[in-house]
């Protein structure tokens, strides 16, 4: 719970929905909370809110100095628990970022450096066997998708208004392209990695599971329920494979919408003995 | 050498384009490059918005021997869309550091070089520029347990958005006084933030902030360079010499979350950075 | 964006590729290989429209003097004819150097 008089934003709804609220008080930009999934314990993170942040560039749902750190110091307090343990266990990444943190105190002091420690965090926690989930129960955007929830094994989205996966916000991309919300709008339904539709990046072939007609503002038990069986299953099929990135090539949607990516590959491959 | 022969001497890394680059650090004689030009492996997305493609999709790779060693270099090109990454041009960059892992795999050393000269995401790939990002940091996480992996922020672009990620992954940063390295472009702040938050027009002030003088000076990069090509290729010569740390920058998460308690962000400026900061996370060199 | 093709005669074949320039704000990128056929061929990708009587003349200025059966290939971003020409003769004299370099066809 937030305590304050706010709506809580979908990042703390889905921790609330998915993990018990702990018996202290918590605090602070980044909540990791024990979970159950598939009857065995995760560690859930997410971004918040933070309207006390030190920096007030930083106190919205988006990641800058202190979360970019604390996302690192989060991950790899699990990375440490299980360092001897035979099994490592899920750690879930809840996405609600709906950029990083924007301004002059935040680049003076290395922003990109502190969205880089989370990606080192996740990164290493996947190679070292845990497997990691990305749950998009909102924006994730640009800097701060990559900073939490992009280096993960899968990634499961909810399919709803609200959800989006796009390096740049609309508006901004709207007057850097020097076009209207609407032409991008458009243009996003023939260049498909354009789109700011979540139907339309589920078909680049990097998500998992689309979960659809799941509330994300005021989910069910069932809605909750149906979730965390994705989870669960997708930490089962995250486990099946290797450790690095290299399922987000195989479906059969990155096969035609990242063709050239695999192409690249597989021409490199080619070439790189002479 | 007299001042006057030492300048003459100088051959500016700047002015070169990519594959100039990518020639000039390797050992003479060594480059070869990979899905080059005439492979034409170009962006499939640019055409149906009328943008006019690069054969090799600004980036490009380049293997042979450094100091010796052998070696693989993936230099990204400016002067097309602002050096941004695309589907095809991160799919190189990725691949190539799939690759070199490959390489260390099987018993055989490499050493990977990225030359950071990016804006980040290719806005008109959007998607597969950001997922192809993603790729690239978790192959730089994953290589440089075994092997340095360098990366030179060298010109006018300097290295931001996602890549900026990516450059703070690497083992070692060299950089000129004229580079920089930020997650957003000063006119990205200001837009967002307004001109009173930062005014992008105030060059020196950017300077001052994330040029390659100050992030060497505060520990975000390691060698600060003239912009000359024999002294790039030094760095990163010296950059491999030093091996693999024990501790990557981006894994020092009690030693920076200790450093920003230091900062009052009511007052915080360059300079008094310096006095913070000085010696944190970098060799300094 | 427009694309061009021009074809004209060549007398000699043409055995070395080259590449030269960046597609670049106006500048352009020209790869130069063995024509298939006996003829030059000039294949233009420009962002630029409207432009063709000027490309066709720089063209013809520069196959006066050229007479390889090339395949050129360019992809522009609004180069001035100064640049064209510039860049055409660049890759034709990486083209037709008779020392082997390690660079080979590129610069």
């Amino acid at each position: 719970m937030n305590g304050t008089n706010i709506t809580p934003s979908r990042g703390e709804r889905w921790l609330d929905a998915l993990a018990p609220a702990p018996a202290g008080a918590e605090s602070g930009p980044v909540r990791a909370r024990d979970a159950d999934l598939d009857g065995e314990a995760a560690r859930l993170i997410a971004v918040v809110p933070d309207p006390r942040n030190r920096f007030a560039r930083a106190t919205d749902n988006v990641v800058g100095l202190e979360q970019g750190w604390l996302l690192a110091r989060a991950v790899r307090a699990v990375l440490d628990a299980d360092r001897a343990a035979d099994v490592k266990r899920p750690i879930v990444a809840i996405v609600d970022v709906k950029s990083q943190a924007y301004g002059r105190r935040e680049e003076l002091l290395g922003i990109h450096l502190a969205c880089a420690a989370a990606v080192d965090a996740y990164a290493s926690a996947r190679l070292a066997g845990h497997p990691v989930i990305a749950l998009i129960v909102g924006p994730a955007m640009s800097g701060a998708y990559l900073a939490h929830g992009y280096q993960a094994n899968r990634i499961v989205a909810l399919d709803a208004p609200g959800t989006a996966v796009h390096a740049m916000g609309k508006e901004a991309a709207a007057r850097v392209t020097r076009r209207s919300v609407e032409s991008l709008d458009s243009l996003g339904d023939t260049v498909l990695p354009m789109s700011y539709k979540m139907s339309a990046y589920a078909k680049l072939g990097l998500l998992h599971e689309l979960i659809q007609g799941v509330d994300a503002d005021a989910p069910s038990a069932g809605d909750i329920e149906r979730v965390r069986a994705s989870l669960g299953a997708a930490v089962k099929d995250a486990r099946g494979g290797p450790p690095d990135l290299s399922s987000r090539l195989t479906s059969a949607d990155a096969k035609r919408t990242r063709a050239a990516s695999v192409e690249v590959r597989r021409r490199m491959r080619a070439q790189w003995d002479s | 050498m007299t001042t006057q022969e030492s300048f003459l001497a100088r051959h500016s890394f700047i002015e070169m384009t990519a594959r100039e680059r990518a020639h000039a650090l390797l050992d003479a004689g060594t480059y070869r490059e990979l899905l080059g030009p005439f492979d034409k492996l170009e962006s499939p997305w640019l055409a149906m918005q009328s943008i006019v493609c690069q054969s090799d999709d600004g980036a490009v790779i380049a293997r042979g021997s450094l100091g010796g060693e052998p070696a693989v270099i993936a230099a990204i090109e400016p002067a097309f869309q602002g050096g941004s990454i695309g589907e095809v041009s991160g799919a190189k960059i990725a691949a190539a550091l799939e690759l070199a892992l490959g390489e260390i795999e099987a018993g055989h050393p490499i050493r990977p070089v990225i030359l950071f000269e990016t804006g980040g995401v290719r806005l008109q790939e959007a998607n597969l520029g950001l997922a192809a990002i993603a790729e690239i940091q978790a192959a730089i996480v994953a290589l440089r347990r075994h092997v340095p992996v360098v990366g030179v922020i060298g010109g006018m672009v300097g290295c931001f958005g996602g890549m900026s990620l990516a450059a703070a992954l690497c083992t070692g940063l060299v950089m000129t006084r004229q580079a920089r390295l930020g997650m957003n472009g000063p006119e990205v702040i200001e837009q967002e933030a307004g001109v009173a938050e930062l005014d992008a027009s105030d060059r020196r002030l950017i300077w001052s902030m994330i040029g390659g003088e100050e992030r060497v000076a505060v520990g975000l990069a390691d060698t600060l360079v003239e912009d000359d090509t024999a002294q790039v290729r030094d760095a990163v010569l010296a950059a491999f010499g030093r091996g693999v740390p024990a501790q990557h920058r981006s894994e020092d998460v009690d030693g920076f979350i200790e450093r920003l308690a230091r900062v009052n962000p009511d007052d915080i400026d360059p300079d008094t950075l310096r006095t913070l900061w000085t010696g944190a996370g970098g060799q300094n060199r | 964006m427009e694309n061009m093709r021009y074809e004209y005669p060549a007398k000699r074949p043409v055995t070395r590729r080259a590449h030269v320039g960046v597609v670049g704000s106006g500048d352009l990128e020209v790869l130069l290989t063995p024509s298939p056929t006996a003829n030059a061929e000039v294949v233009i990708r420009t962002s630029v429209d409207g432009y063709e009587h000027v490309w066709k003349s720089v063209l013809d200025r520069f196959f006066l003097r050229y007479d390889g059966a090339a395949k050129f290939e360019l992809n522009d971003f609004g180069a001035t004819p100064g640049v064209v020409m510039l860049r055409l003769s660049e890759a034709v004299e990486v083209s037709d150097a008779s020392d082997a370099s390690d660079s080979g066809d590129t610069r």
